[in-house]
């Protein structure tokens, strides 16, 4: 039984996007250091700088014992520790409200539905991810699509020399665009809860 | 340098000095709080409580009632071998009481203690952050202690800690919706996030406290308030005659220890927060001393003091009603937060609604009449449907026939 927590195996699309996402950020790094980007440099706020990258590190970090997990459980802890930096990073932007909700609905909503999922549909509580060929390959496509549009819309997008922040953005101004102008969207993205639960039982299936 | 730099962040500072202040505090309200409950538990079964340790007698004989129990429950703890099983998950294992405890601690970075302090030149808030999002934040804060117990259960690799933590996690996402909705209507009656502008906001001319004007609400609260700490009668996740200790099953020495003290730390947050949204925080009419615009030191003291004392009156209120009512069943505290109070809730949003649109959010005493309806309206509907009792032997499915006899063990 204890073997079964030693399985941080990077396999197959896994090894690729951990690769990937670590050059991205040293190069991205790099770039700020090299005064590029907008990332919070020295001039900037010191303190901003430092959080920025101790919290964007430790999203990354999270991210990438995701990808090298095969126990469910555990991937979903690190998975809350990549909401949780990314919420932090929303806090030094000055998106509170963003913040706050990223706890409530992700890291207290859904996440604990993915475990909660889990935990009732597997016959063992020690959930193990066999992934299959198939498998590998259609999130080996998927996970190429992503980083392609992602890498196309960093390098096309014109990033601004300073910090942005969300000052003056308050909870109501939110609400109202919300419910007006972003409103079909934002019932599409509901859906998401559904999402969840369906992959977490389908991760967790069992074998027939 | 460093003094000019100091007094330009007056906030920072005094916001530092009062979180360690709190944080002191409440780790002392914490352990006394155990004291109380026991103290309470024995006054309830007529019973003496704990009433012998002392100071090591420095004092004489005098025992000063038992005030030493917690110190010496926290050196038992402390010594005690600290056992970690062969076959738990062991990260996750540690990471249980580590969440739990300090979920139980951030959310108090938000609580407004004292209304606002004069030192010097600067108009200081007592209170360690004042985010425009403080109410959100509580109960962001409240939605991750699930996480503790969960995780606890999940790797302790124990069925019964396993059934604890699933029962956790399901009762505890039930009530968040209940909570939510309590808290909705304080935030439509006030219009305001910000936790130092709801106390604010009761205080006022011809306001009065929250729970004057939504009473319901309140009552939801505090209701929902009880299952998220897991206290009886809500106590499923570690009922002891069914689970043994449920996720804590595993857990020994200062790891049980945290899971114990982060219940009581649970309690003292919720209390504080029901306080600031229903019962005016700080505040107390008439009293010169009490109101927002003493800006004394001795004001703020008195204030702290005040906010202390109905956070103590919560927590006996909690003591009492654990030695008072007996345990939910399952299926009923699932129909409870699903049939009745998350109809309830929506009833009361609905009504805060209508007030909002008619302009009259604080008008107290059409809302107390709205809630009285409501009440009557609910009560009318509980009598005039007909509910089944469930739970009874002749509603279980038929049991396989025994394959051996029973042995006899004689009488009827």
């Amino acid at each position: 039984m204890s073997d079964s927590f030693s399985t941080t195996r990077p396999i197959g699309s896994h090894r690729f996007a951990a690769v990937l996402m670590v050059v991205m950020f040293l190069a991205n790094t790099a770039r700020a250091w090299a005064g590029e980007t907008g990332v919070p440099q020295a001039e900037s706020g010191m303190l901003e700088a430092v959080f920025f990258y101790v919290f964007a590190a430790g999203a990354l970090f999270s991210g990438l014992m995701i990808c090298a997990g095969k126990n469910v459980i555990r991937m979903a802890v690190w998975l809350f520790f990549v909401l949780g930096s990314v919420a932090m990073l929303y806090f030094l932007l000055g998106a509170n409200f963003l913040a706050v909700i990223q706890f409530i609905v992700y890291a207290g909503g859904i996440l604990i539905l993915l475990i909660f999922g889990v935990m009732l549909t597997n016959r063992s509580p020690w959930v193990r991810l066999d992934i299959k060929p198939r498998e590998v390959a259609i999130a080996a496509a998927v996970g190429l699509v992503l980083m392609v549009t992602l890498v196309g819309m960093i390098t096309v997008t014109d990033w601004p020399e300073e910090m942005a922040v969300a000052d003056g953005l308050t909870v109501a101004e939110i609400g109202r665009g919300l419910l007006t102008t972003y409103l079909v969207p934002f019932e599409v993205v509901s859906v998401l809860l559904l999402v969840v639960m369906i992959g977490a039982a389908y991760l967790a299936r069992q074998e027939s | 340098m460093i003094v000019e730099w100091v007094q330009g962040q007056a906030q920072l500072v005094f916001s530092c000095l009062l979180a360690l202040v709190v944080v002191g505090v409440m780790l002392l309200g914490v352990a006394y709080s155990i004291l109380a409950e026991r103290w309470i538990a024995a006054w309830v079964q007529d019973r003496r409580g704990p009433n012998r340790a002392g100071f090591f007698r420095l004092f004489g004989s005098f025992h000063f009632w038992g005030l030493g129990q917690p110190i010496a429950d926290g050196g038992k703890f402390f010594l005690k071998e600290d056992i970690i099983p062969d076959n738990v998950d062991k990260p996750l294992f540690i990471l249980g009481p580590a969440t739990i405890f300090i979920v139980a601690l951030v959310g108090f970075a938000v609580i407004p203690w004292g209304g606002q302090v004069q030192i010097g030149d600067a108009l200081l808030n007592v209170q360690v952050a004042n985010p425009d999002i403080g109410l959100l934040y509580v109960l962001g804060v409240g939605s991750l202690g699930v996480y503790g117990v969960v995780l606890g259960g999940y790797a302790s690799n124990n069925k019964y800690s396993f059934f604890g933590g699933i029962r956790a996690t399901a009762q505890m996402l039930s009530y968040e919706i209940p909570m939510g909705l309590a808290i909705l209507v304080v935030v439509l009656a006030t219009g305001q996030l910000r936790l130092e502008e709801i106390v604010l906001s009761q205080m006022g001319d011809g306001d009065v406290w929250n729970v004057v004007r939504h009473p319901l609400a309140c009552f939801l609260l505090v209701v929902t308030l009880f299952a998220e700490t897991s206290r009886t009668p809500f106590d499923m996740p570690e009922a002891e005659q069914e689970l043994v200790g449920g996720f804590h099953t595993e857990y020994s020495s200062m790891k049980f220890a945290l899971f114990f003290l982060a219940e009581y730390a649970h309690m003292i947050t919720g209390s504080a927060f029901l306080m600031v949204l229903f019962f005016g925080g700080w505040h107390i009419p008439f009293v010169p001393g009490l109101q927002p615009g003493d800006t004394a030191w001795w004001a703020m003291l008195l204030k702290m003091l005040v906010m202390a004392g109905k956070i103590a009156l919560m927590m006996v209120f909690y003591i009492w009603v654990r030695w008072t009512l007996p345990r939910l069943r399952f299926d009923q505290l699932m129909r409870l937060a699903w049939k009745g109070l998350v109809p309830l809730g929506l009833g009361l949003i609905a009504f805060a609604l209508g007030m909002l649109y008619i302009g009259k959010p604080q008008a107290w005493v059409w809302t107390l009449v709205g809630n009285v309806v409501i009440l009557a309206t609910m009560l009318g509907i509980t009598a005039l449907i007909p509910s089944r009792v469930t739970g009874r032997q002749y509603d279980m499915p038929e049991l396989p026939p025994r394959t051996s006899a029973p042995a006899s063990i004689g009488g009827p």
